[in-house]
């Protein structure tokens, strides 16, 4: 029997490709167990699967329109009609704050789609080639990360002109960086293992061996990078709303429902008291989730 | 040995000189993709179209953009950084005249959060899995996770307006505007200077909100690093060997594990220091303080293409030099890395 019948071109791929979705995913079960052990972990979680929930059940969750304005009932306190007080413009502020859930929620699933693919491509290509491609490759990297990203995103939007479009670019624009490191630093460990070797004896193609033996070990570790990184997306997506270059007024992106807030907001605190919790809550909650994943997935790191 | 180093240096320094041109690219970029058109900000909408590529072709704007990136790259190295289009002034002198307020909140941040992280840091490895480490762990949490802006509106509701314990927005109160003058822009130092007590208090009680609430973040980070450190050097052999010897608990800790971390401790908080800058940027705006992070949003919400362009720069170079500064701070201090 050849090597080739052994490992052959029908049975190998399948198995990469079930292992490209099972690998990470199979050890799911696992790691909600291990999740759900730690309550730090459990508490990111629930918060996590609740704003989930609040964005897609909006308007059956909501209690008022989020963006009827109802002048005579203008910056009313908090009372059994509107749980977190009405704003300016009368509008029910925890309406808002629920629907404002599906902005936050859309820029955390785009900046990681956008984010995860390519730091993994520039990460493990630059990585796997080694030499100039590494170099050249991680030169661009380190220009973006000698930024603080708030800075860099403000300058992004600066150039493209404010709107929650133009700061989900800018925000997935800096994020990539880190990434591409990390996997990077990860394509590094076994470049030369020996499954690699085999493979690129089979004849396999370095787009092919990136893209089926590489990724696939990057994926656990880029994951958990990406969690913790959607506290600093959730803050950096609101830091923009608030001076006015990320989500414009009329939509209630968090950041932005403060900034319009800010007006009023020493004799109607609640303006900017709720949004900036619900704020605090998400980035928290991804936080710790991180941190729970990153011993779940990794018991080493602690 | 003289040779490996000399290469070493070479090496580092080329790869700083290509990191700045790549700063430089993208700040060239971030300036021609900007929505405003530089000429129509000099001249305004009216202006007839002779105006329009007089202005144009002094500008510089009717070369290709090669040729406009050399023009830059050429302007920079020296010294000229343009004017400023919405205070007419040129963007140098207008950054030297904000950057001493910008200072004074970060120094005064600093010092709150070294002060406070690095002893927090120690105690949370020491106690580690205890009900203090717990609580340290969830104050840093909670540092990580807020929005600065948000805390700071929330500081001036409860301790401006309700209790009425500091100042509120701006570096002092509007009657005291002017009464010093201003030699060095650092206002604490200027009003010492001039002896008025009676403003220095005033600048006092605007600064320790701000910087209190900035210090809180940098304490976040500062303590976290700072706990890390601790705990990989107590898992040390030569803890160990100190504990044996019958060395007091303190004494090891400070005496040994911590004389080891201090140059990776220097390091963190010059990093620290440095992404002051980004917290800066929201909390003057909330506390309406006249520093650099305030004057770099209001020229991008206008789009001041020059004040932009150099404030971002700016930082970079702020950056790639603490990063430099850490390097060589590790080379200098410990051995090893020789």
């Amino acid at each position: 029997m050849t090597i080739k019948s052994l490992y052959g071109t029908e049975t190998m791929p399948q198995a990469r490709v079930s292992q490209f979705f099972a690998g990470p995913m199979k050890g799911l079960g696992a790691v909600l167990k291990r999740l759900s052990a730690d309550p730090s972990s459990c508490f990111g979680l629930v918060v996590v699967v609740i704003l989930v929930l609040c964005a897609i059940l909006a308007p059956w969750i909501a209690t008022h329109d989020p963006n009827l304005v109802d002048l005579p009932n203008a910056l009313r306190a908090p009372d059994a009609a509107n749980w977190f007080g009405t704003d300016e413009l009368g509008r029910d502020i925890f309406s808002r704050i629920v629907y404002g859930t599906r902005i936050t929620l859309s820029i955390i699933a785009l900046v990681s789609i956008v984010v995860g693919p390519v730091g993994l491509l520039v990460g493990t290509t630059a990585g796997y080639f080694g030499g100039w491609c590494d170099t050249v490759m991680m030169r661009i990297t380190d220009i973006f990360l000698s930024f603080p990203g708030l800075i860099l995103s403000l300058a992004f939007v600066a150039a493209l002109g404010a709107g929650l479009e133009n700061a989900i670019i800018a925000i997935a624009l800096t994020s990539w960086p880190p990434i591409a490191r990390l996997a990077r630093a990860e394509t590094l460990t076994f470049r030369s293992a020996d499954y690699i070797s085999a493979s690129r004896m089979q004849g396999a193609s370095s787009l092919r061996i990136i893209v089926k033996s590489i990724m696939p070990m990057c994926l656990p570790s880029v994951l958990v990078r990406i969690t913790l990184s959607m506290a600093t997306v959730i803050l950096t997506a609101a830091g923009l709303g608030f001076l006015g270059l990320g989500a414009q007024p009329p939509l209630p992106e968090w950041g932005a429902m403060i900034a319009t807030g800010r007006r009023y907001m020493l004799d109607s605190w609640w303006l900017v008291a709720f949004p900036g919790a619900a704020i605090l809550l998400v980035s928290l909650a991804f936080n710790l989730l991180g941190d729970g994943l990153r011993d779940a997935l990794d018991p080493k790191q602690r | 040995m003289t040779h490996e180093r000399l290469y070493a240096g070479a090496r580092q320094a080329a790869t700083i000189l290509v990191t700045l041109f790549g700063l430089l690219v993208l700040t060239f970029c971030i300036g021609r993709l900007m929505p405003v058109d530089p000429v129509r900000a000099i001249i305004g909408e009216e202006a007839d179209p002779a105006t329009y590529n007089m202005v144009a072709e002094r500008l510089g704007m009717d070369r290709p953009i090669y040729e406009q990136f050399l023009r830059y790259l050429g302007d920079i190295l020296t010294g000229n950084f343009g004017v400023s289009i919405r205070t007419g002034q040129s963007v140098i002198s207008d950054i030297a005249h904000v950057m001493p307020a910008t200072i004074e909140l970060a120094t005064f941040a600093i010092i709150c959060g070294a002060g406070l992280g690095i002893p927090l840091g120690i105690l949370a490895a020491v106690r580690r899995n205890t009900v203090i480490d717990h609580v340290i762990r969830v104050v840093t949490l909670l540092g990580h996770s807020m929005p600065i802006f948000w805390i700071g509106m929330i500081g001036l509701i409860v301790f401006y307006a309700a209790l009425g314990l500091v100042g509120g927005g701006g570096r002092m109160s509007d009657y005291n505007i002017g009464l010093v003058p201003e030699t060095t822009g650092f206002l604490l130092i200027d009003a010492a200077m001039a002896g008025d007590w009676e403003v220095f208090r005033d600048a006092l009680n605007h600064l320790v909100l701000p910087a209190s609430i900035l210090g809180y973040s940098s304490m976040a980070y500062i303590t976290r690093m700072t706990r890390s450190f601790m705990l990989d050097q107590l898992n040390q052999e030569y803890v160990v060997t100190a504990r044996v010897k019958g060395l007091s608990n303190s004494r090891t800790v400070w005496h040994h594990a911590f004389a080891n971390i201090r140059v990776q401790l220097v390091t963190i908080v010059a990093l620290a220091y440095g992404s002051l800058l980004e917290g800066a940027v929201l909390i003057e705006t909330v506390f309406s303080w006249p520093g650099f992070g305030q004057y770099m949003t209001n020229n991008m919400l206008v789009g001041d293409m020059n004040a932009v362009m150099t404030c971002v720069l700016l930082v970079g170079i702020i950056f790639i030099f603490l990063n430099l500064l850490s390097d060589v701070l590790y080379k200098i201090f410990d051995p090893r890395t020789r």
